[in-house]
């Protein structure tokens, strides 16, 4: 099986996705780029990450839209396309810009399918890039995946890894959904095995990364290698744990997550997003409400401060929720 | 046939030697502090996303000198000029790009938010669009204090997509307030052709649909921006409500630095450096008038060389912030 990188991952599960299903397009700024440009080169771009490359050359400009800086509309267009049957994957460039389109992605697409008595099918996938890392400031970099996550009628998709990404992109393909198919910036290269044909990986199914005795840690997108690192170094002290990836946090895997809080007693959330509100102080209410009689410790909620993202290296590195943190917090959670 | 108002018979304030020497200096700092960051960046110090601004300069300068610091603009991701053109302490912009602790705002923005509110700077912005309602906003007080003040909106032709821009423009007709919308019209929006994204190729037309007065110009040579700006400034103070310009011009530089610019013709840039340098103008056509001699240019050339050189030696000199700083600046009590 071939390495390939989470960016690699995505594109290829477009490319196999567009071959086999017809009404799949893709719109967005820069999906390809150059067009009205001077050189003539019909793709300049391939997206701002290079996730699109390759799409225009193959299927041609009625499937691959280069749009104008209009999030609102990209994001309405999704939404009316896929009521008019088309399968669109709406890239949003940075998630950041969902504060533009907000109406569009939470009022329009989310609500079609119930609002209009189940009559509806909006089957959009948008795009989004997330996550501090690259200093690029607060308007940039924040992982707002709880926002859309509180929505009903959207699926939400955190992939941590480049095999992960790809079966969950051609799962959002599929459905007849609208899903936010989040992509954390600081992943896409990351490297994994992935097979070159198509396959699946169901929503609300988490990943068991790795198996331990003694504490459930829960970690999201770029937290779970993070947190991979310090439970691999923790098991040669004999300190041993679950760590759960959700890969969706819409719908979310309770079961997997109480069934292992039922057998370590002990909870770890990391989550790179504010603590208010968060998918982290949503997974810890739901194990206080659900599985309370299982625990034997307070659970630790490791995340970013309530700030927005700074831009200084320094600062940023302080912001993002780091191993020695992790580490501290299965500490403290093996203290009680 | 434009439509909707027509633009007042007001002109520009005349220009002194005194105001043709700062504004060269301003175009020349901003075209330095570019230049130069084009090189640092290549050493990887400073961090994050950086748009430069060369090429555009005649624009910022040719708008903020009709300004004063009672009068505000909002900028762009490709902010830098603006921020210069406006009055912004030239070292504490290059310490916050560089992410330090006394940037101008504490290596907390980096380069695409810097503000400067002791000079109407009112920031700027990494979301495309997102200036021109802050604008508005901005110009309600400028009409409520009714002290003659204005309100500025950079934008490039990219923005002029934006919902939110149209939004701003209709309530700046229906409220009459002084917001002047500038629309820098680089030919490009991040790697797309404005000809292929402006579906009508026309972004003043589309503000005389609002029902504002708008102009063109070639923004590249600041005396046509001046002038043109100037009787759109001059029309807003006397409370003539809103108005657009739309300066044509290129950037020198990528959408971002780093951008390797496939969508450009080869040579294109080239090209345009020699045939719309606005500085080069610039010294044309004062040197032909008798405006100002060339000694006096080159004596400007030396020191803003020097105070880019400055402001690098003590962007690289300066402390970062202290991991402390996370949390000031706002309620964080979680």
């Amino acid at each position: 099986m071939a390495q390939k990188s989470m960016r690699d991952a995505i594109n290829d599960a477009l490319h196999l996705e567009m071959a086999r299903d017809p009404s799949i397009i893709v719109l967005g700024e820069d999906v390809s780029g150059g067009a009205g440009g001077t050189s003539g080169e019909r793709e300049a771009s391939g997206g701002i990450f290079g996730v699109t490359k390759g799409l225009l050359p193959k299927f041609g400009d009625r499937r691959v839209i280069d749009t104008p800086i209009s999030e609102s509309a990209i994001m309405g267009a999704a939404a009316g396309a896929a009521l008019a049957g088309l399968r669109p994957v709406a890239e949003l460039m940075f998630a950041d810009f969902v504060g533009v389109s907000l109406d569009q992605i939470f009022n329009q697409m989310a609500k079609f399918r119930y609002m209009f008595g189940g009559k509806a099918r909006c089957p959009a996938v948008v795009r989004l890039a997330m996550g501090a890392g690259m200093n690029m400031g607060a308007q940039h970099s924040q992982t707002i995946y709880a926002l859309l996550t509180a929505v009903p009628g959207l699926k939400v998709v955190v992939p941590s890894n480049a095999y992960d990404a790809k079966g969950l992109m051609i799962t959002a393909l599929r459905g007849d959904d609208p899903v936010m198919f989040f992509e954390h910036k600081a992943l896409y290269p990351r490297k994994s095995e992935v097979p070159d044909g198509a396959y699946t990986i169901p929503f609300g199914e988490a990943a068991l990364v790795r198996e331990g005795e003694h504490v459930t840690v829960v970690a999201i997108a770029r937290m779970v290698p993070f947190a991979e690192k310090v439970i691999d170094a923790l098991a040669k002290e004999g300190i041993t744990c679950d760590l759960i990836d959700p890969r969706t946090t819409s719908p979310l895997d309770e079961d997997t997550i109480l069934e292992s809080v039922e057998s370590t007693g002990r909870l770890v959330v990391i989550d790179e997003s504010n603590p208010r509100c968060s998918v982290a102080s949503d997974i810890a209410g739901m194990v206080a409400a659900k599985g309370f009689h299982s625990l034997k410790a307070p659970v630790q909620i490791i995340t970013a401060p309530h700030t927005p993202v700074p831009f200084a290296r320094e600062l940023e590195r302080a912001y993002v929720p780091s191993p020695a943190r992790i580490e501290a917090a299965i500490r403290a959670v093996l203290k009680d | 046939m434009p439509t909707g108002p027509s633009t007042a018979p007001a002109t520009a304030p005349a220009l002194s030697r005194a105001a043709l020497l700062r504004a060269y200096r301003q175009m020349k700092t901003i075209r330095e502090f570019e230049e130069r960051l084009h090189v640092e960046i290549q050493t990887g110090e400073i961090p994050g996303f950086t748009h430069l601004y060369s090429g555009q300069e005649a624009v910022a300068v040719g708008v903020c000198e009709l300004l004063s610091d009672a009068d505000y603009i909002v900028s762009t991701h490709r902010g830098h000029g603006h921020c210069i053109a406006k009055g912004c302490d030239v070292i504490g912009m290059m310490k916050e790009i560089y992410g330090r602790r006394d940037g101008l705002c504490k290596g907390k923005g980096g380069s695409m938010h810097i503000a400067d509110f002791d000079k109407g700077m009112l920031g700027a912005n990494a979301i495309v669009g997102g200036g021109p309602p802050i604008a508005v906003g901005a110009a309600i007080a400028c009409r409520n204090r009714g002290d003659g003040t204005v309100s500025v909106a950079f934008g490039g032709d990219g923005s002029a997509n934006q919902g939110t821009v149209f939004e701003a423009m209709n309530m700046a007709v229906v409220l009459q307030v002084p917001t002047l919308f500038v629309f820098e019209n680089n030919g490009y929006s991040e790697h797309t052709g404005a000809d292929y994204a402006v579906g009508s190729k026309d972004i003043a037309g589309r503000a005389r649909g609002f029902g504002m007065p708008a102009e063109t110009c070639d923004g590249a040579d600041f005396f046509d921006v001046y002038a043109t700006m100037g009787r759109l400034v001059e029309r807003a103070r006397q409370g003539g409500g809103p108005a657009t310009l739309e300066p044509r011009i290129t950037r020198f530089f990528g959408h971002f630095e780093g951008d390797p610019q496939l969508y450009r013709a080869k040579g294109e840039v080239q090209q345009q450096r020699q045939t719309m340098d606005c500085l080069v103008r610039f010294r044309d056509r004062v040197t032909q008038e008798g405006w100002l001699e060339t000694a006096e240019l080159d004596l400007i050339d030396a020191e803003v060389l020097s105070l880019i050189d400055t402001a690098v030696v003590a962007a690289k000199a300066a402390a970062p912030p202290p991991e402390a700083d996370l949390l000031t600046d706002v309620y964080a009590a979680y």
